[in-house]
């Protein structure tokens, strides 16, 4: 429907795919996901593995809403896709334990409530309920790119700064004091507020420059 | 079955380990919902009221499920009964008590998909608790949050007043204050043994 409304011209693939990178981010321009964001962000791994799996549901889930969109009748598509994307998270529940049960256990039930996580929800709502197949899976994996990345921004800082190691491995000899706060749920919270700060800034600077120019 | 005191439960849920401010569920409410009072506290309330009925349904579904022995169904059958559960609770309210809907209204719908009630209904199960555990730990899981959405609310109202700089606005200084909250919950660890 959307693919009549907006001329193919104008929005070309790689737009799809990278919007979800920068300028429509998940995570820091549309305040989505904060949950599994703040909560697993304490070490680089954990934060890898929960970007990936999102990913993984992101693309799977807009390929059948994407694919089945001209069947589901409209008053129960929310229930229809929450069903679509609670197959694949059970998936993605049963496949990560028989890769690494260390990573599972600390990631805990948050790949369970990836269900709930509402950047799926609102990328199929939003997007592939409304685009073709393929359109629909590029925007997925930018989405699912720009969620990993946002996840790992915050799983860098708190890593390095709370444990002094880089996925696992030290970086500052023994004489590193940790910063216990980052580790802590409060520090979840200062980093995610910082870079929300840093993001901010970076886009009021360029609107700003704009400006310049335009007048 | 777990062996936890009751009060444990309930000063566990809300204060030590509070769903918003420790466990992070719930946070899109908790950023949205949280520039009155006055709304706070009505979504608090709707937000304890679905969790107390997620928690007596999935309680139920696990008990079928274990029967069945079909332990892949849990999270599909989770969703899809607690969202059922509370539309069919919000009809009965309004029937019979328009005024209550009032208050509650369109909460509802929108909570049902929230990480806190999920996550509440999956904690429970792997914690293992018996049915009057599950029903404390949901009400404490809805105080604790009630609690934090409101103190949440009361220091946006006061910001109103600040003077802030542009970027700070929005988000990111709820983040900021959310971090401090969470800090001073900290100092609940240890309470209750």
């Amino acid at each position: 429907m959307a693919d009549q409304q907006l001329p193919v011209s104008e929005i070309t693939d790689m737009d799809t795919l990278l919007k979800g990178l920068w300028k429509e981010n998940p995570v820091f321009v549309q305040v989505l996901g904060m949950c599994p964001v703040l909560a697993v962000s304490n070490s680089v791994v954990n934060c890898l593995v929960m970007g990936l799996a999102t990913t993984f549901v992101l693309i799977m889930s807009s390929i059948f809403v994407s694919s089945f969109r001209k069947l589901i009748p409209k008053q129960v598509r929310i229930a229809t896709y929450i069903l679509i994307i609670a197959t694949f998270v059970t998936v993605a529940d049963y496949v990560i334990p028989a890769i690494s049960l260390e990573v599972h256990k600390s990631l805990g039930a948050f790949i369970a409530l990836i269900v709930v996580n509402c950047v799926i929800l609102g990328r199929a709502e939003a997007f592939s309920s409304r685009n073709t197949l393929g359109k629909s899976v590029l925007d997925a994996v930018g989405m699912g790119i720009g969620f990993t990345f946002a996840i790992l921004c915050l799983g860098v800082v708190r890593e390095v700064l709370g444990n002094g190691t880089f996925a696992g491995i030290p970086l500052f000899g023994p004489d590193f004091e940790p910063w216990v706060v980052m580790i802590l749920p409060g520090g979840a919270f200062f980093v995610l507020g910082g870079w929300l700060l840093l993001f901010n800034w970076l886009r009021e600077r360029g609107a700003q420059k704009e400006k310049a120019k335009a007048s | 079955m777990s062996s936890e005191s009751i009060g444990f439960i309930f000063v566990n849920a809300a204060l030590i380990n509070n769903f918003v401010l420790s466990a992070f569920l719930g946070i899109c409410p908790f950023i949205g919902v949280s520039k009155k009072i006055d709304t706070a506290t009505r979504m608090g309330m709707a937000v304890t009221f679905v969790m107390f009925v997620s928690s007596v349904c999935a309680y139920g579904i696990h008990q079928v499920l274990l029967i069945i022995n079909a332990p892949y169904l849990q999270l599909i059958s989770y969703i899809v009964v607690i969202a059922s559960a509370v539309q069919l609770v919000e009809m009965f309210i309004k029937k019979f008590s328009p005024a209550l809907f009032r208050a509650l209204g369109i909460f509802l719908p929108l909570i049902t998909t929230n990480c806190a009630i999920l996550g509440l209904a999956l904690f429970q199960t792997n914690r293992q608790y018996d049915f009057l555990q599950s029903l404390v730990y949901a009400l404490g899981a809805g105080v604790g949050f009630t609690l934090a959405i409101v103190i949440m609310a009361g220091i946006r109202e006061e910001l109103e007043l600040a003077e802030l700089p542009d970027i700070v606005k929005g988000t990111a200084i709820v983040m900021v204050i959310a971090g401090i909250l969470s800090l001073s919950f900290m100092g609940f660890a240890g309470l209750g043994g």
